[in-house]
């Protein structure tokens, strides 16, 4: 059922577009107006969130330490896995965030007679998360050419490593088929890994279909369309610029892809997604291992809060300390 | 409470339908609701202890019940408390909000292992929460209900919450392979203090609680007893040594404050750790006293409220300060030292009254507790041993062959790794390491921290405690282990329960006691028989 869900609500946005697309008057509403609308629904309420978590204050230094922690100057301690300061912290980040370091620790553990738990090394969640999100940032940044003049000087060189494989014409670019490849295999993950079918929820579906969705309707417009790029090149440069005009002829189709990607940008701030801006404020990582040689102040710590005094701990067992030979403030 | 023998829980475990064994359960968890029976929840909190605490609606009740005699408005109160929360805690609004649910927690809990019940995934733990969050605080939850992940709160989710936020130990296991380091200790400390509000609780945390503040120890341990207590430890060490030990108590103008989890004091095998303790002390002559009203280094206030371990925490600042010491030295605990290293600065600092820490005897100075003023034990005997300063005969423990356990928090919120390890290297002939994925940051809870080491959910911690007698029993088989050592008191009694029912050949000692064996002492006995446990030595089994 939520995968059904999931999957007719894209089905809708593909049809509502596809039609859409086909009626002039809606073309402009799709091709102008809505990318305008998703693209600032997207900026303000990524920032919103973003501004709306850093507004709760961090109480506590919390870092989860995965590495030997400084101490004794002769023992090594691990930089990256428990940094001891600023720069430290942003390498642990950077590998974080780059190289998603603590999803590569994955292991799978099994329960078998005996009992025994074994445990297997797991790496194909990171490998595919990689494979993911690196693909679609290349994607996303060769779609730049679309949308800069002059188009920088990456773009052409992020084709050309992209399109090294030269299938047909035009060619075919690998981080196309990465990008649905690694999809596919984070759908199924959650499809057939029990644990991960049983913890899924809608929201977990809808965007990998939406992403889907996407990246094949991408592939039409390029290869089997064959969409009349200098048109949509107009197009997207116009709204760049701020002085979008709407150029006759563009397929249907195209229309289908700016509507689910926009509809990805509406959607973005409002779920799930937002672990692009949330893993720089998580707390566990993002602090350095340091809290006993450098305090860490709560703006809500309460001074009112006191121990139990030493006064009223000695009144109530003095007689008893005084038997006992253990000094005592008041005779 | 009769639980099952170790063979039958043993098959149950693995041949039992459950999410871990390969069942797939046939409702969504949401229509699942918590069933309690004997056995699966901690005692609530005695009448007496929570109107000690003054906290809120002490009464009789019991979660077998169906009428938990709630207050009236009990929604508005654990709604508004989320709110607080929300605004006081960031990591808290961050990990409700960025999970994607990918599931790399799920079999990384030691709950979930020995339990296989879906909502023991740290990730479905958190959801319990996060559903109730998008209902009331997210656009998206407020319009899509379910299909969103949204539920609205129920009388039946606090049951829910009353169980999974205390079949959590808190041991941070998963937040290492989170990749947004989600940490679900932030989840369920928040949901603990959310039950608080309308008076649910358990005694085996607030009784501990109660009595730290009063006597200055969570056993209850009065300043005469107390002293007792290590008066009988220091007959023992004479006894098995001939060295005559006369600990000071209360002192002022000691050079440093030692301050120690009071089980340390009272029960086996952690009273060997003591004496392990009192011996170095004694080997390095150090100027230190023992405090009765700082004499608990624990802090069951981390399983309350934050609010409760800083009042408890706020002790050993100030017997600090009366005393005139310069600085304090901790023992082996866990959690004690989560609060120690993470949290007491922050509350109770700055400790502006002591003295950057500096060993008497090597002259190291511990610039990482600069500010915090604070030295862990095995720190301070690493820097001896280094700078050979201990007199060692590793032999006198030629009888043990061991392993160490890491405890969750001085591994996964210290980073405290190498310094046991490096004791463990000079007071022990060898020793062995448990397998990769079950030590350091990967180490297992021993299954019963955070206040659940008690009799009543034997079960229970029996099969959370799986996990680390599994490992424990690979080198058990592979190396004839024969003991766990550990730094810390939880650990020291809860392993103790695990062992007699997983590993019954294993025994559990802390590092201290290790060291306290295998020190040579000036003056002792010509030939030491036995060790701190009066066990003969090998070669003196005759």
């Amino acid at each position: 059922m939520r995968v059904l869900y999931s999957f007719v609500a894209v089905l809708a946005l593909v049809l509502v577009s596809f039609l859409g697309g086909k009626v002039t008057g809606l073309q402009y509403l799709l091709g102008v107006v809505l990318p305008y609308l998703a693209f600032g629904v997207f900026i303000v309420g990524f920032c919103n969130r973003v501004i709306e978590w850093s507004k709760s204050p961090v109480p506590f230094q919390i870092p989860t330490t995965c590495g030997q922690g400084k101490s004794l100057p002769w023992i090594k301690y691990n930089r990256l896995e428990s940094p001891n300061n600023t720069l430290e912290v942003v390498g642990r980040m950077i590998l974080e965030v780059c190289a998603f370091r603590s999803l590569f620790r994955n292991t799978r553990a099994e329960m078998h007679d005996g009992p025994k738990i074994v445990y297997g090394s797991s790496k194909s969640l990171w490998l595919f998360s990689i494979l993911f999100h690196y693909s679609f940032l290349i994607i996303v940044l060769r779609h730049l050419r679309l949308f800069t003049e002059p188009i920088p000087f990456f773009v052409p060189l992020l084709e050309m490593a992209d399109g090294m494989m030269q299938i047909g014409a035009p060619r075919l670019y690998a981080t196309d088929v990465i990008f649905l490849a690694a999809i596919a295999f984070l759908f199924s993950r959650r499809i057939i890994l029990r644990h991960i079918r049983y913890i899924s929820l809608p929201a977990d579906y809808f965007p990998l279909f939406l992403l889907f969705a996407i990246g094949v309707t991408g592939l039409l417009m390029r290869y089997y369309y064959r969409v009349d790029i200098t048109a949509v090149k107009q197009l997207t440069a116009g709204l760049a610029s701020f002085s979008p005009a709407l150029p006759a002829g563009i397929h249907p189709i195209f229309f289908i892809h700016v509507t689910l990607v926009c509809a990805l940008l509406v959607y973005f701030p409002f779920s799930k997604l937002m672990h692009m801006g949330g893993i720089f404020l998580s707390t566990t990582r993002n602090m350095a291992n340091n809290s006993r040689s450098k305090r860490h102040i709560n703006p809500w710590n309460d001074p009112a809060i006191k121990p139990h005094s030493y006064a009223a701990y000695e009144d109530e067992f003095r007689e008893f300390m005084k038997d006992a030979d253990i000094p005592v403030e008041k005779e | 409470m009769a639980i099952p023998k170790a063979e039958e829980l043993g098959v149950s475990v693995v041949r039992e339908p459950s999410l871990m064994t390969g069942a797939i359960p046939q409702k969504e968890w949401m229509d699942v609701p918590a069933k309690f029976m004997e056995g699966d929840s901690c005692y609530p909190g005695k009448v007496s202890i929570v109107e000690y605490h003054k906290f809120p609606y002490p009464r009789e009740w019991n979660p077998v019940d169906d009428d938990w005699k709630l207050p009236d408005d009990w929604e508005d109160i654990i709604l508004n408390g989320l709110k607080e929360r929300l605004d006081k805690f960031r990591t808290l609004k961050v990990f409700m909000d960025i999970c994607v649910r990918c599931g790399a927690c799920a079999d990384k809990c030691h709950f979930f292992l020995g339990t296989g019940d879906p909502k023991n995934m740290p990730v479905l733990r958190a959801e319990l929460l996060r559903s109730v969050y998008r209902n009331e605080f997210t656009t998206a939850g407020k319009l899509l209900g379910k299909m969103a992940g949204a539920r609205p709160l129920t009388i039946e989710v606090v049951k829910e919450w009353f169980m999974y936020a205390y079949q959590c130990t808190e041991c941070r296991r998963c937040s290492a392979f989170c990749p947004y380091g989600i940490d679900t200790a932030e989840v369920t400390i928040i949901l603990r203090e959310l039950l608080h509000l309308v008076g649910i609780n358990t005694n085996w945390i607030l009784e501990p609680c109660a009595n730290s503040n009063r006597t200055g120890n969570h056993m209850g341990l009065q300043p005469h007893t107390y002293k007792d207590n290590v008066s009988y430890l220091c007959d023992d060490i004479e006894d098995i040594t001939g060295i005559h030990i006369e600990p000071t108590w209360n002192r002022k103008g000691a050079e440093i404050l030692f301050i120690t989890p009071s089980a340390d004091v009272f029960a086996e095998p952690g009273i060997y750790t003591a004496m392990g303790y009192l011996l170095l002390f004694e080997h390095i002559g150090l100027d230190y006293t023992w405090s009765t009203y700082s004499s608990e280094g624990g802090n069951f206030g981390l399983f309350t409220n934050n609010e409760m371990m800083k009042k408890l925490n706020g002790k050993m600042y100030a017997e600090a300060k009366r005393l005139g010491v310069k600085w304090i030295l901790g023992g082996e605990c866990g959690h004690m030292w989560r609060v120690l290293h993470q949290y007491m600065d922050t509350m109770n600092g700055p400790a502006d009254f002591l003295e950057v820490p500096q060993s008497p005897i090597t002259g190291t100075v511990f610039d990482n507790t600069s500010s915090t003023k604070m030295v862990h034990i095995s720190e301070f005997t690493a820097d001896l041993i280094k700078n050979n300063k201990l007199k060692l005969d590793p032999m006198r423990n030629a009888h043990r062959i061991c392993t160490f356990h890491d405890s969750c928090n001085p591994a996964r919120a210290m980073g405290l790794l190498e310094e046991p390890r490096y004791i463990m290297d000079h007071v022990v002939p060898k020793w062995y390491e448990m397998p990769e994925n079950t030590i350091r940051e990967k180490t297992y809870c021993c299954g019963s921290g955070t206040g659940l080491n008690t009799g009543e959910i034997m079960e229970l911690r029996m099969r959370s405690g799986l996990p680390r007698a599994n490992a424990l029993k690979h080198v058990e088989e592979k190396f004839n282990v024969n003991m766990m050592s550990c730094v810390c008191a939880i650990d020291r009694a809860t392993l103790t329960s695990m062992v007699e029912y997983w590993n019954p050949n294993v025994e559990i000692c802390g590092i201290s006691e290790l060291v306290g064996n295998a020190l040579v002492m000036d003056g002792e006995k010509e030939e030491r028989e036995s060790g701190l446990r009066f066990e003969p030595l090998e070669g003196m089994e005759g």
